[in-house]
């Protein structure tokens, strides 16, 4: 059952055809990669499922209701979750109270006036939250403050926030994107825990090594289209990937 | 409404406060600032920085117009003197509750701009607001002249309850006490310490995490499921009524009401107390409030004999020079004083009086009392 539907959605910026025709379908449970060259409409076609695009044009239907023309809280809400390339968030706050605040977001709802009763009352939240930083590695720096941090740790943090919520759908775009070997390493591991509890994972990325580790089934983007889409081992060879990625050098 | 009592170092520091408030008579005495009426100052701006804190120390959002519910707030007490009572309690009822409906409309408004485009907005407001109080909204505010209490008013309370207050105008009175001079100060103190307790508590909830991470970036916390408008109008809406009942106690302390009140100028006065003692502290706009009011009262009381005095160990010529250049920071020309005063603590200190005072404690700290923390405190408490 496809958890993420998208039918022929088009978006134009002025005379450019960002996208023409998108049609995808997001296996429930599976990772989802899409790749292409730079400037193909990757970012744009993830931009328009947590609702800051609105394609001209097409559906998106996220277990049969629209994500067009809603919220990016709602959106969030109801399930969808999105990691950003650039994992700048709350910097002036702690590593913890960054996790926290998806989490509030999660049990509260997206507005809550809560006013009253200190931060510090919140155990099992704090706990949750602490787990999660746990699970990605950085318990043990709960307490700096967040724009101190190095970058890998940055987007690690960025997953902790969202694992927190418990998704239905995760959309990563370049998770790894600026990070040495051993943390990229690291991350593919994290994913692959991820995707056995069964969280659906949409992965924009440019490095293959991550790809072809994490992907059940990968689609490949050119000027706007889907061109390919296929399982990764018969992705390699695809003469039209090849093409479009390399004007025909081979992977 | 579990648990009341705050953590024990806030506890400490509610504590600490409340006690300088109420012994604030004796502690700024040898400052000279331990009279009535500049102590009730203090309270009232104190109350309204506190609450224009909670909007632009927590949010970000920079409001240039907070002014406006300063004088509604005034105005609302006037009123309630005139129709109901000379009692303060309903007044600064009212006021805050008009105040926070003020701001409710305007925040709604104002809100859908971020950065420079909400200040002008709520800006735009304010003038608004004065310039109606000046000329159509005259039957309501007396335009000019001000809003004031006459004989002739009803008073509807204190009539059933058989208060005659003869022929002359009377002042605000709690149960008989009345509102001027120490017992005025002491009511403003006491509410500008409930006031203080409230921001804690506000600043210590998963509300003020919100409006914190609000301030550090709006978009992505969209992202994150939280629905950022109503949060930051919670937060202007709060303001708006801390900033009303200020206007409350002004007209308590002394019951008339004036659109000089909602001028633009009173709205940058709150602007510079907050960044003065310190953006997002809890104590700092408090601590800001009251400087700018001292230094407003200190020189600008100065004059020229004054000075003369000041300088007569020069000679004569250097007496009358000396006199000559520092007669333009006193007296009328204070605002040059406060300027300068501005200019030298943003530049060496960004983070206000309060960051002041936590350099001075580390100094102090590292200087006498380092190596006993050290072994005392193996490792720092995470979080908080």
């Amino acid at each position: 059952m496809s958890i993420l539907s998208v039918q022929n959605v088009n978006k134009r910026f002025g005379g450019l055809n960002a996208l023409s025709e998108v049609n995808l379908e997001i296996e429930e449970g599976s990772v989802h990669a899409i790749i292409g060259p730079n400037g193909a409409g990757k970012s744009t076609l993830l931009n328009c499922f947590v609702g800051r695009l609105v394609p001209d044009s097409g559906t998106v239907m996220f277990n049969g209701q629209s994500l067009l023309g809603i919220k990016p809280h709602e959106i969030n809400q109801i399930g969808v979750s999105r990691v950003f390339q650039t994992p700048e968030i709350f910097g002036e706050l702690t590593l913890l109270e960054n996790v926290m605040i998806p989490a509030f977001a999660k049990r509260d709802g997206a507005f809550k006036m809560h006013a009253w009763s200190p931060v510090a009352d919140e155990g099992s939240l704090r706990e949750k939250a602490l787990e999660m930083l746990g699970e990605v590695g950085l318990a043990a720096k709960s307490g700096e403050i967040a724009d101190q941090l190095s970058r890998g740790d940055k987007r690690r943090r960025v997953l902790a926030m969202c694992l927190v919520q418990d998704p239905k759908l995760l959309l990563l775009d370049e998770p790894t994107a600026g990070m040495a070997r051993a943390d990229t390493n690291n991350t593919i591991d994290l994913l692959k825990r991820i995707a056995t509890k069964g969280i659906t994972m949409v992965v924009i990325e440019h490095d293959m090594h991550v790809v072809f580790s994490l992907a059940d089934k990968i689609s490949v983007l050119a000027q706007g289209t889907v061109i390919v889409e296929d399982m990764p081992e018969k992705i390699k060879g695809n003469p039209k990937v090849q093409e479009a990625y390399l004007g025909g050098a081979h992977l | 409404m579990k648990n009341l009592i705050p953590e024990r170092n806030d506890l400490l520091l509610l504590i600490v406060f409340a006690a300088a408030v109420m012994a604030g008579p004796f502690l700024l005495a040898p400052l000279g600032a331990g009279y009535p009426d500049l102590l009730q100052k203090f309270a009232i701006f104190g109350i309204f920085a506190i609450g224009f804190n909670i909007l632009f120390g927590l949010t970000g959002y920079l409001s240039f117009g907070h002014a406006a519910f300063l004088g509604v707030g005034s105005y609302t007490a006037v009123w309630t003197f005139k129709l109901l009572s000379m009692n303060p309690i309903p007044a600064v009822i009212f006021a805050t509750l008009l105040g926070g409906l003020f701001a409710l409309a305007i925040g709604y408004i104002s809100l859908r701009r971020t950065g420079i485009y909400f200040s002008i907005l709520t800006l735009a407001f304010a003038q608004m607001s004065y310039n109606l109080a000046y000329s159509v909204l005259t039957p309501i505010t007396n335009g000019e002249t001000g809003l004031q209490l006459t004989q002739a008013d009803p008073r509807v309370l204190d009539v059933a309850f058989g208060r005659d207050y003869g022929a002359v105008l009377p002042p605000s009175d709690l149960f008989g006490i009345t509102m001027t001079g120490y017992p005025g100060f002491y009511f403003c103190g006491v509410v500008l310490i409930i006031c203080f307790y409230i921001a804690m508590r506000i600043f210590r909830s998963p509300f003020g995490m919100m409006l914190r991470a609000l301030k550090s970036n709006q978009n992505r916390l969209n992202y994150t499921g939280v629905h950022t408008r109503p949060y930051a109008l919670t937060a202007f809406v709060i303001s708006g009524m801390y900033a009303g009942l200020a206007g409350g106690l002004m007209a308590v302390t002394d019951p008339l009401a004036g659109a000089e009140r909602m001028q633009w100028t009173a709205s940058g006065e709150v602007v510079l107390m907050t960044i003065l003692g310190g953006t997002g502290t809890l104590l700092g706009p408090v601590i800001g409030a009251g400087a700018i009011k001292y230094f407003e009262n200190i020189f600008s009381a100065f004059n020229e004999g004054m000075l003369m005095q000041t300088f007569s160990f020069l000679p004569e010529g250097l007496q009358h020079f000396a006199v000559a250049i520092s007669s333009k920071f006193v007296g009328e020309g204070w605002h040059l004083t406060l300027g300068a005063l501005f200019m030298l603590i943003v530049i060496f200190l960004p983070g206000g009086l309060m960051e002041g005072v936590e350099r001075i404690k580390r100094f102090v700290l590292r200087r006498f009392g380092g190596e006993r923390r050290k072994s005392q405190q193996p490792a720092p408490t995470p979080a908080e």
